[in-house]
């Protein structure tokens, strides 16, 4: 099953010009940065901007096509915008209905008690709008989409206009929803920190056109692509946990390229994990060093290396075919000898979890 | 001393007409104040402008081309003659429909500035939410616009009961028929009874004052709930 669209539309600071064809499942982020199209792409995938030629297919269905346009209301998605747009002058209550009740009983997949407890709004359900904090806003906002059993659902930077900590708190609420509701999930976003958490598949959009798609393990480390070339720029790995160290309170997680050791978590063996390498947390070294702290240690191979400043390049590494980023200076290139297809070590600092 | 029965006759016939007009108005109004606030057509500062005329146009000219519209030689006049009723000039009818004409901006702009605010989002929000637009308008675009309601609804039926120029020209003073309270007033004053000129003076003084106050305390209430 796939989402395929394609989209001419002509805006003020760019034109939306896509041709695409993404899995449709799991969480497919939309990633680019401010006024590239993002908002107008979903907008044209909901139906609420009108591309005079476009097509759209999700899944079987047609949304789109030559004289077929269905109008939004007829589309069977849900939409989170950027600002929770509440309705001021419902309750809580009726704002998650007002979708709901509009949804024949047969098409209902997604109860009301499911929404409410998914999105953790029970307590807000009597409140009105204006006593709810931003966090809980959108939240609401959130548990009002999914209540319309949406086919596929739509969220335009949900967590954008919210704080740090109103960020971390909803993050949790959107990983669950795709975990327990298996509805495909099309996400906006221009933070790389939110996509490399909750993404599979991404599509990468730079004035109006697509750049790349395909998984985000993938893309995150193109040295081709600016993702690899931001402050932060890493690479996402997908592992396993092997076990527990109870002697010095670690927790072991393998990955095709070798074992991560990191600070005990509460994991169960055989659980699947995304952990995030920052580039600049990855040194490299000629030999494998004896005397060293640092524990994660891995063979690898030059891929490609990419002048980034006056000062450091970005390496791209392959570690038993999973792509890891390093970010060194370029002094140490000249001193190393590196270039493509040489035989190295990786040395990894610390590595995030991400969940 | 209290109202006589003639006085009490316009009071009637001005509540009536006022209702009935306000009723009218907010009937074509809303459509009217709602395509006014979503259309982008560039001519649309014309309808804008005939919709405020009554604002800046003396009522009596305004009453003297509906007189003439009404009349049996006019286009409306005419075509109820035509359809076999009579001339509309002198009727309650017509007082009505010059009514609706007066106090239209009363009505459509409070609406349209209503409406202008409500804003796009909510009616996005609503048509993701598998709303149809018909749905969309009664459910999300009224309630949110509640406060222009009321408004329009006060502004309209008090413009209507102290309307007098448009009145005087196309209804005249025929008692109970066309005669409303601010011809009635004027009448009494004519013939130096100030003291009934008083009661119903101030009847329709104390009545504006309540409707206004009315307006303003439920409006700071409603933005009350919605910051």
């Amino acid at each position: 099953m796939t989402i395929e669209a394609r989209f001419q539309l002509q805006k003020a600071q760019f034109n939306l010009d896509v041709d695409l064809s993404i899995p449709k499942r799991g969480i497919t982020a939309i990633f680019g940065p401010s006024g590239c199209g993002k908002t107008t792409l979903l907008r044209a995938i909901a139906g609420l901007e009108h591309s005079p030629r476009g097509y759209l297919k999700i899944g079987e269905e047609i949304w789109q096509d030559g004289d077929i346009f269905l109008p939004t209301h007829q589309r069977p998605l849900g939409y989170v915008f950027q600002e929770a747009s509440l309705f001021d002058h419902l309750s809580v209550r009726s704002n998650v209905e007002y979708g709901l009740k509009r949804i024949p009983m047969d098409e209902r997949q997604v109860s009301l008690d499911q929404a409410i407890e998914l999105l953790g709004i029970s307590q807000l359900m009597d409140r009105r709008p204006d006593q709810l904090s931003g966090g809980e806003k959108q939240r609401v906002s959130i548990a009002r989409a999914i209540a319309v059993s949406p086919k596929i659902l739509l969220m335009d930077e949900p967590l954008s206009a919210l704080d740090y900590q109103r960020k971390r708190e909803i993050m949790p609420y959107l990983e669950s929803l795709q975990q327990q509701l298996e509805i495909p999930i099309l996400y906006v976003s221009h933070s790389p920190d939110e996509v490399a958490r909750l993404a599979q598949q991404m599509v990468l959009l730079d004035a109006g056109k697509v750049q790349a798609v395909g998984p985000m393990t993938e893309l995150l480390t193109r040295l081709d692509l600016p993702l690899a070339h931001y402050d932060k720029a890493g690479a996402l790995v997908e592992a396993t946990v092997a076990g527990h160290d109870d002697d010095f309170e670690l927790t072991h997680l393998d990955f095709p390229g070798g074992r991560f050791s990191i600070g005990r978590q509460q994991l169960t063996v055989g659980q699947s994990v995304r952990i995030r390498v920052t580039a600049r947390d990855v040194s490299l070294t000629l030999e494998h060093q004896q005397g060293t702290s640092i524990l994660n240690v891995f063979p690898v191979t030059i891929d490609e290396i990419i002048p980034g400043d006056k000062t450091r390049v970005t390496v791209r590494l392959n570690a038993g075919g999973v792509p890891l980023l390093s970010r060194v200076t370029r002094k140490s290139v000249t001193a190393l000898d590196l270039k493509p297809g040489k035989q190295i070590f990786a040395q990894v600092k610390t590595v995030a979890l991400l969940s | 001393m209290s109202l006589t029965d003639a006085d009490l006759a316009a009071v009637l016939l001005t509540l009536k007409l006022a209702a009935l007009s306000t009723f009218i108005l907010l009937l074509i109004g809303t459509p009217l104040a709602w395509w006014l606030s979503r259309s982008r057509w560039r001519f649309k500062f014309l309808l804008e402008g005939v919709i405020a005329l009554p604002l800046v146009l003396p009522p009596t000219v305004l009453g003297f081309y509906l007189l003439i519209a009404l009349g049996p030689n006019g286009p409306i006049g005419g075509l109820t003659q035509w359809l076999g009723g009579d001339s509309l000039a002198f009727t309650f009818t017509g007082l009505v429909i010059g009514s609706v004409f007066y106090s239209m901006p009363f009505v459509v702009q409070p609406l349209q500035h209503a409406f202008t605010a409500v804003g796009r989002r909510p009616m996005e929000v609503a048509a993701t939410l598998r709303a149809s637009p018909m749905d969309r308008f009664l459910t999300v675009a009224i309630p949110l616009a509640r406060s222009g309601f009321l408004t329009a609804t006060v502004l309209g039926f008090a413009h209507t009961v102290g309307e007098f120029g448009v009145v005087l020209m196309i209804g005249g003073n025929i008692p109970g028929e066309t005669q409303v309270l601010s011809i009635a007033i004027y009448e009494h004053v004519e013939a130096l009874e100030y003291g009934r000129a008083h009661w119903l003076s101030g009847g329709l003084l104390l009545l504006s004052f309540v409707m206004l106050l009315a307006v303003y305390g439920l409006n700071r209430r409603y933005t009350g709930i919605q910051p």
